[in-house]
């Protein structure tokens, strides 16, 4: 009988199992008690006040008094000469610091998912360093072998190379650490498929693995670029903080809340929060785009 | 005893249980059977407390149980997957419930050990979880369940994740443990064969509704439904009706009630002999034994009269 | 030869951006011998720097964790209204620029903003004081802890912990000896990452301590001001310890790697 039952029985079970897939949510996927219960709202009231008090609020004055005195004066603020070169020398050299970003942080990736040599592991390590390492270390460490008195006789300090060498330190390992999970996961079958269908390297890499890693590679250049505009540690010391040739925006932003002008601060802040938020907003767009094609 | 209740239960659009009433004795091992989807573990995790139904209500042990939390319910659970506390070893795994419930030090060492000896577990009291098979580790979240000696012993497919032999196994071992310790028992299966060869009683359920219930034998001689009856075995159609196909009689000559068939192909299947065959150009197939297909030498092309056992046929009603 | 070439080409742009640099920051500093290092360590403006330090790092961490791994269970395990937004608004603190965060400290917490004022006259003085570099240190580090804890969460799922229920352990009880020692190592994963920013803020830092010397000044602000001060051995000293915690940051972040951390 039940050699064969599985015949007869088919039927009826594939059935199900469809209306199975089509059901929305699954047992278990709730709270595994229902409803939201007190504990539930209780914790919810709590993390809501705790970033309100320390995220939203703040950032929500820094908007209001941004233009507190009116669009004009916010205006005013953001078109000063000073406020104005330090945000477009930021959009700039933020920019110029995502393209580097992503054409050596994926040649980093790269080497270190196919490639293998003595020593590999603390490179591995190596990469991670720049975030572990405080920003204003950065700044000093990068002065002491590109600064006055250079062992290798180049000195950066106080020019805008000295500030993207810098934002090159910090932002090294976002578009390493996103490309190089997706290299690793990347099926190699796909590329011998490909050469043996007669691709060289070259187009092989350009067809088929490129366009693989494209979403990964821009949400690690977005990241890059977002932690660039908002960079101060380890341009200080490096910068020398020169108005119209090296001040960035944080530096700007520093300087005016230094000298009490918290309403120019705000302005040039608000600047800053747009362009971050948006760099983020398309990484989100990236990685969704991302994960309908994964 | 678990009384079910007029319990109905939607996951946003699709309704998982629909006005589903049952009852399960105490002291039995009650089998809840049916497709996946069917809502039998929907059922089960609200019996245990981890779901609760949108409306209806649930009874254990005479008390009303549907607003209590899992926590109160005095249920034994042992899930699919096992649910194994990796972090602890297999004597403190069984020992959790005890230890919540702050029984003293030496009975648990002793209640402990008797446990593992009933699941055979007692060497492995100091490994962990990690270090089991699949079939051990199932044996531990039953002794871990059974520790806190529950009203109710709830199963959520707990052979489901294990291969064939060891499912084969644990079945039979099941079957005498529910003999040892006589706790009320549910355990969910889409396994038709399983829950016949383990369980009391069976509640077939599908599409969110109780099919059918009764003893296994009750449910394969008399199935209610169509449903049911291709559920539980075998089936094959004669002109339109629904007939188990080793319930066929397969005859040389034209008797009273029987249909003349031409036979396709004859499939050896050990002892038995799997014949199929058309009547009225619809597809059909009978299993005899293999000495009545010797006396009826069937060949391709071949005609025979079958007809239905008529004294032991499920009636279908 | 194209795999040489591009190993030679990424080995050299991470010699001149990160391996010299650091190698030469450990040369300069033990340029005259350890004996300066040690003693530019233990003056008293020193030592008050690495007690400030730990005085704002540690509240922050602790805060840091119980909002974590509260948010991480409320966001894996629940289901509830403008979830989608506390997700998005724990991520937010990675696109606000330092000394933004310092600004916008001040605009609420300072001396003549609602709050602050309110504070002030309650004698809990916010800004250039301790409590505000604690503020501003939980904002900079706020997802790390949720972002190392929520996939392990979600990962393990919620089998373990129905099953302590129904063996009659309370949420509490389920919490803490299912739930905690099951995201264990990726709690102390977040914990290390949240020490290590916390220890090396110095923008957000900057602004809301008014880097008042031997008051509020943590060790990432006596490295810049001893540097101002051309004062370059101190400064040199401090980023040399600060580097050492980095890299024993490094160490135990390999260690604890949350897929090689599970048992």
């Amino acid at each position: 009988m039940s050699t064969s039952g599985g015949v007869a029985v088919a039927a009826p079970r594939d059935e199900a199992g469809a209306a199975t897939a089509a059901a929305p949510a699954s047992p278990g996927s709730g709270s595994g008690r229902g409803r939201p219960s007190l504990g539930i709202g209780i914790g919810i009231g709590l993390a809501t006040i705790y970033l309100s008090l320390i995220v939203l609020i703040p950032l929500a004055t820094v908007i209001w008094r941004s233009r507190e005195d009116g669009w004009s004066s916010f205006w005013d603020s953001i078109t000063a000469p000073e406020a104005l070169s330090a945000l477009k020398l930021t959009i700039l050299i933020s920019i110029l610091v995502a393209a580097i970003n992503l054409v050596m942080g994926t040649l980093i990736a790269w080497v270190l998912v196919r490639d293998s040599f003595p020593g590999k592991s603390v490179v591995e390590m190596v990469v991670d360093l720049p975030f572990a390492l405080p920003t204003i270390v950065a700044g000093l460490v990068l002065l002491s072998l590109y600064g006055p008195g250079s062992p290798l006789h180049v000195n950066l300090a106080y020019t805008r190379t000295g500030v993207l060498v810098a934002l090159l330190f910090v932002t090294l390992p976002f578009v390493v650490r996103t490309v190089q999970p997706v290299l690793l996961e990347l099926d190699p079958q796909m590329e011998e498929a490909a050469s043996s269908l007669g691709a060289t390297k070259f187009t092989t890499f350009r067809r088929i693995i490129l366009p693989s890693l494209l979403p990964a590679m821009l949400s690690g250049t977005a990241l890059a670029f977002a932690r660039s505009i908002s960079e101060f540690g380890s341009t200080v010391l490096i910068s020398g903080n020169l108005p119209f040739q090296t001040q960035v925006a944080a530096v700007n932003i520093f300087g005016q809340i230094e000298s009490d002008n918290t309403t120019g601060a705000a302005a040039v802040s608000t600047v800053l929060l747009v362009v971050a938020l948006v760099a983020l907003i398309l990484l989100s767009v990236l990685q969704r785009w991302g994960s309908r094609r994964g | 005893m678990i009384r079910v209740s007029n319990v109905s239960k939607n996951f946003g659009s699709f309704a998982a249980l629909t006005d589903v009433s049952v009852e399960i004795p105490t002291g039995s091992l009650t089998a809840l059977l049916g497709p996946s989807g069917g809502g039998k573990s929907t059922l089960l995790r609200i019996i245990a407390g981890l779901e609760t139904p949108d409306s209806g209500s649930i009874e254990i042990a005479g008390a009303d149980s549907t607003k209590m939390s899992p926590q109160r319910r005095n249920v034994g659970f042992v899930f699919q997957h096992y649910a194994a506390f990796k972090h602890m070893s297999v004597a403190d795994n069984v020992a959790f419930g005890l230890k919540i419930r702050k029984r003293p030090k030496a009975e648990i060492k002793q209640r402990v050990s008797d446990l593992l000896e009933l699941v055979h577990l007692e060497q492995f009291a100091h490994r962990y979880p990690a270090q089991l098979s699949g079939g051990q580790r199932q044996r531990m979240a039953l002794a871990r369940a059974l520790a806190v000696e529950p009203s109710v012993l709830l199963l959520d497919e707990p052979f489901g994740a294990l291969d064939a032999q060891v499912r084969k196994e644990l079945r039979a071992w099941l079957r005498r443990l529910h003999d040892e310790v006589h706790v009320t028992t549910v355990f969910v299966t889409h396994d038709q064969e399983e829950a016949m060869e383990v369980a009391d009683s069976i509640v077939v359920m599908a599409e969110g509704q109780v099919k059918q219930v009764g003893t296994p034998d009750e449910l394969y001689e008399k199935p209610a439904s169509d449903f049911v009856m291709s559920f539980l075995g075998p089936v094959t159609t004669l002109r339109g009706r629904l007939v188990r196909p080793h319930d066929l009689v397969l005859t040389a000559e034209a008797t009273d009630g029987a249909v003349p068939a031409i036979v396709e192909r004859v499939v050896r299947l050990g002892f038995e002999v799997r014949v199929d065959a058309t009547v009225d150009g619809e597809p059909i197939w009978a299993q005899v034994t293999r000495y009545r297909a010797q006396l009826l030498n069937l060949k391709r092309g071949d005609t025979v009269y079958i007809r239905v056992l008529e004294h032991e046929v499920a009636t279908v009603g | 030869m194209a795999k040489v070439s591009l190993r030679v080409v990424a080995l050299t742009y991470l010699l001149f951006l990160l391996v010299l640099p650091v190698g030469v920051i450990c040369w300069r500093t033990f340029e005259n011998g350890v004996g300066p290092v040690w003693d530019s360590l233990t003056t008293p403006s020193a030592l008050h720097a690495f007690q400030v330090t730990f005085q704002v790092a540690i509240p922050s961490v602790i805060c840091n964790t119980i909002f974590g791994v509260g948010v991480a269970i409320l966001l894996v395990r629940h289901r509830f209204f403008g979830r989608r937004v506390l997700d998005a608004l724990v991520d937010l603190p990675i696109a606000v620029s330092p000394v933004v965060v310092g600004l916008a400290l001040i605009l609420v917490y300072g001396k003549f903003a609602p709050i602050g004022g309110w504070l002030s006259q309650h004698g809990i003085d916010v800004i250039f004081s301790i409590p505000g570099m604690v503020l501003a240190t939980i904002f900079v580090s706020l997802p790390l802890v949720v972002r190392a804890v929520a996939p392990v969460l979600e990962e393990i799922g919620i089998e373990q912990e129905q099953a302590a229920w129904t063996l009659g352990a309370t949420s509490w009880a389920t919490f803490r000896r299912i739930t905690i020692p099951a995201i264990r190592w990726a709690l102390a994963y977040g914990m290390v990452l949240s020490l290590a920013r916390s220890l090396g803020e110095y923008g957000a830092v900057a602004v809301v301590s008014g880097r008042l010397v031997d008051q509020t000044q943590t060790m990432t602000l006596f490295v810049e001001e001893r540097f101002q001060n051309f004062d370059q051995q101190s400064a040199y000293a401090a980023a040399f310890a600060l580097a050492v915690i980095a890299v024993v940051t490094l160490l135990l972040i390999n260690l604890l790697r949350p897929e090689e951390g599970t048992r």
